[in-house]
């Protein structure tokens, strides 16, 4: 069966190369978070190739706190992948909402690792997904509003960004 | 809760007839098939009597047939044998585009070593056209090989066809028919067969034993070199109880064949209707050029792996041509050769019948499906 929550088996399951997840990932992935549309959203982060078989979009809608700091108000994602990525998609939602903008956009791919209680190796690169999505919506949301951009959020940017031709360019001869 | 299989093309349960008849040939007639006393005479009895029973349902002779240990150790067999033992009179070998891995990677060892490898494109249902091998066939080819029904979309390859040109050319065929032995009928001498693949797990028989048939005068080097087992094509203390079981399960399935076969077709066509009415869904592979038990889908918006993981939480087991159930990126090659598209590849599921499928397991099925794609494409960004 699909859901493995034993040490053992999360051991078998991280060396292994895909099928496996753990209790935490299933339950996530049969019940997500936050799934679907923001219609009027402040800032959209469309990551992931189609051809690679993951797509991952995360609307956010900002807000404030009693600080008066910008915060994530509002999240939500639309994914088309595997178990992997609506999980992942499903925490990074959960980890985003609430947060400054500032937090929100330093999430690491560990700590959506960990709240999923591990993911098989092969797998780890839809938590990076996640991560990217929400960095790439949260530049989005500056560019938009015409805000200054930190550095350290156009450095991300810059860098997914990098990546993506890299892939887009790898796969071209079959997106026409 | 529910336990359904619907995967039948990648493993089939064994038959208690078959797991009755291997029993005694673990620790009670456990000869070496090598020794010359009593102990080994029965053991040799027992071997070529299980030769015999599968020899009879491909109509080849008994010394026809080796005893290897898996369709892909068969396939290798094949491929690098006829590829040494026949390079003076050349290097070329044709497969087509739609073969198993270990078909495609033996070739493209092969290629490693000097050999020409051309692979035959298919039509948009998976059917390689035999003209197409004809047209490719040219001096230096020494082996045409394709795949009798394909493991993924179920396609029926006309390999009739294929063989009797082979046999004018003066090329040696041969076919991985893994997925239709026992399912349907196959006879190497009305079909121009010269080398023949088959495997004991899908047809209701134990794991770790697989035949080849080679017709009498193919020129074939073995890759395993030792005792001289299997006419000298295998070394290897003979697999007993396997290949015992395995005899057994292809006895029963000659006999239950045809009823079987029609039995599963029209659960099929039934499952195949009652699919193509959910929203956004089409086959993959020929509507009746399709083995009895196959069934293969594509559902737009959709990513496979999420598909069996919701199916496999409802207790229903199936499988997919996706990336994402294997450690590779790109979708399953197979898909892509009949022209689906990376995300439609990405969306595919297979669904494989067998001896344990009701009427009833396809309406749980039907009746769960719709409900999961739904809830899928309610989060996939493409649905609109």
């Amino acid at each position: 069966m699909s859901a493995l929550a034993s040490k053992h088996l999360i051991k078998i399951m991280e060396n292994n190369t895909c099928g496996l997840y753990t209790k935490k990932v299933i339950n996530t992935f049969k019940n997500p978070h936050n799934y679907g549309k923001i219609k009027n959203a402040d800032g959209i982060g469309k990551v992931g190739n189609i051809i690679c078989g993951d797509v991952m979009w995360l609307y956010i809608k900002v807000g404030k706190n009693k600080k008066r700091e910008e915060i994530i108000k509002d999240i939500k994602f639309e994914t088309f992948g595997c178990v992997a990525a609506i999980s992942t998609s499903s925490v990074i939602t959960d980890l985003a909402k609430g947060k400054t903008l500032k937090k929100a956009m330093n999430i690491e791919k560990d700590e959506i690792v960990k709240k999923l209680g591990g993911l098989p190796k092969i797998k780890y690169h839809c938590s990076v997904l996640a991560v990217d999505a929400l960095v790439e919506a949260i530049y989005d949301y500056f560019y938009k509003a015409k805000k200054q951009i930190p550095d350290s959020l156009r450095k991300k940017h810059e860098a997914i960004q990098k990546s993506k031709e890299i892939i887009d360019k790898k796969y071209e001869k079959w997106s026409k | 809760m529910k336990k359904i299989y619907l995967d039948y093309a990648s493993t089939t349960p064994m038959d208690k007839r078959a797991l009755k008849a291997m029993a005694p040939y673990f620790s009670e007639k456990f000869g070496n098939t090598m020794s010359l006393h009593l102990f080994g005479q029965e053991a040799k009895i027992a071997l070529e009597e299980s030769r015999e029973k599968v020899a009879d349902l491909i109509g080849a002779k008994l010394d026809e047939i080796i005893f290897t240990s898996s369709a892909s150790e068969s396939n290798n067999l094949a491929l690098k044998g006829v590829a040494f033992a026949n390079k003076n009179k050349g290097k070329h070998i044709i497969i087509s585009s739609i073969e198993h891995p270990c078909i495609m990677e033996s070739a493209k060892w092969l290629e490693k070593q000097g050999f020409e490898i051309t692979k035959i494109p298919v039509d948009k249902y998976g059917v390689v056209s035999p003209k197409d091998i004809e047209k490719e066939i040219k001096p230096e080819t020494i082996l045409v090989s394709v795949i009798h029904a394909s493991n993924e979309i179920g396609t029926i390859q006309p390999i009739e066809e294929i063989g009797k040109i082979c046999r004018q050319k003066g090329v040696y065929f041969h076919t991985d028919a893994s997925q239709s032995l026992g399912k349907i009928p196959i006879n190497v001498e009305s079909m121009s067969i010269d080398l023949l693949t088959a495997s004991s797990h899908k047809m209701y028989g134990p794991k770790g034993v697989a035949l080849l048939y080679v017709k009498n005068g193919v020129k074939i080097e073995p890759i395993l070199h030792g005792g001289g087992q299997e006419n000298g094509l295998r070394s290897s203390t003979s697999n007993l109880p396997a290949i015992v079981g395995f005899a057994k399960a292809v006895e029963i399935c000659k006999k239950e064949m045809k009823t079987e076969s029609a039995r599963l077709i029209k659960l099929r066509d039934y499952l195949i209707k009652n699919i193509l009415k959910i929203e956004g869904v089409f086959l993959n592979g020929h509507l009746k050029k399709r083995l009895p038990n196959n069934a293969n889908f594509s559902f737009s918006f959709i990513e496979g792996e999420s598909l069996v993981i919701q199916l496999d939480l409802e207790g229903i087991a199936v499988s997919t041509g996706s990336a994402c159930s294997s450690a590779k990126l790109e979708p399953s090659y197979i898909l892509l050769a009949i022209g689906l598209r990376h995300e439609q590849a990405h969306g595919s599921l297979r669904i494989s019948l067998g001896r344990q499928t009701s009427k009833k397991d396809i309406d749980y099925l039907l009746k769960v499906l719709p409900k999961i794609i739904k809830q899928l494409r309610a989060i996939s960004p493409f649905r609109n």
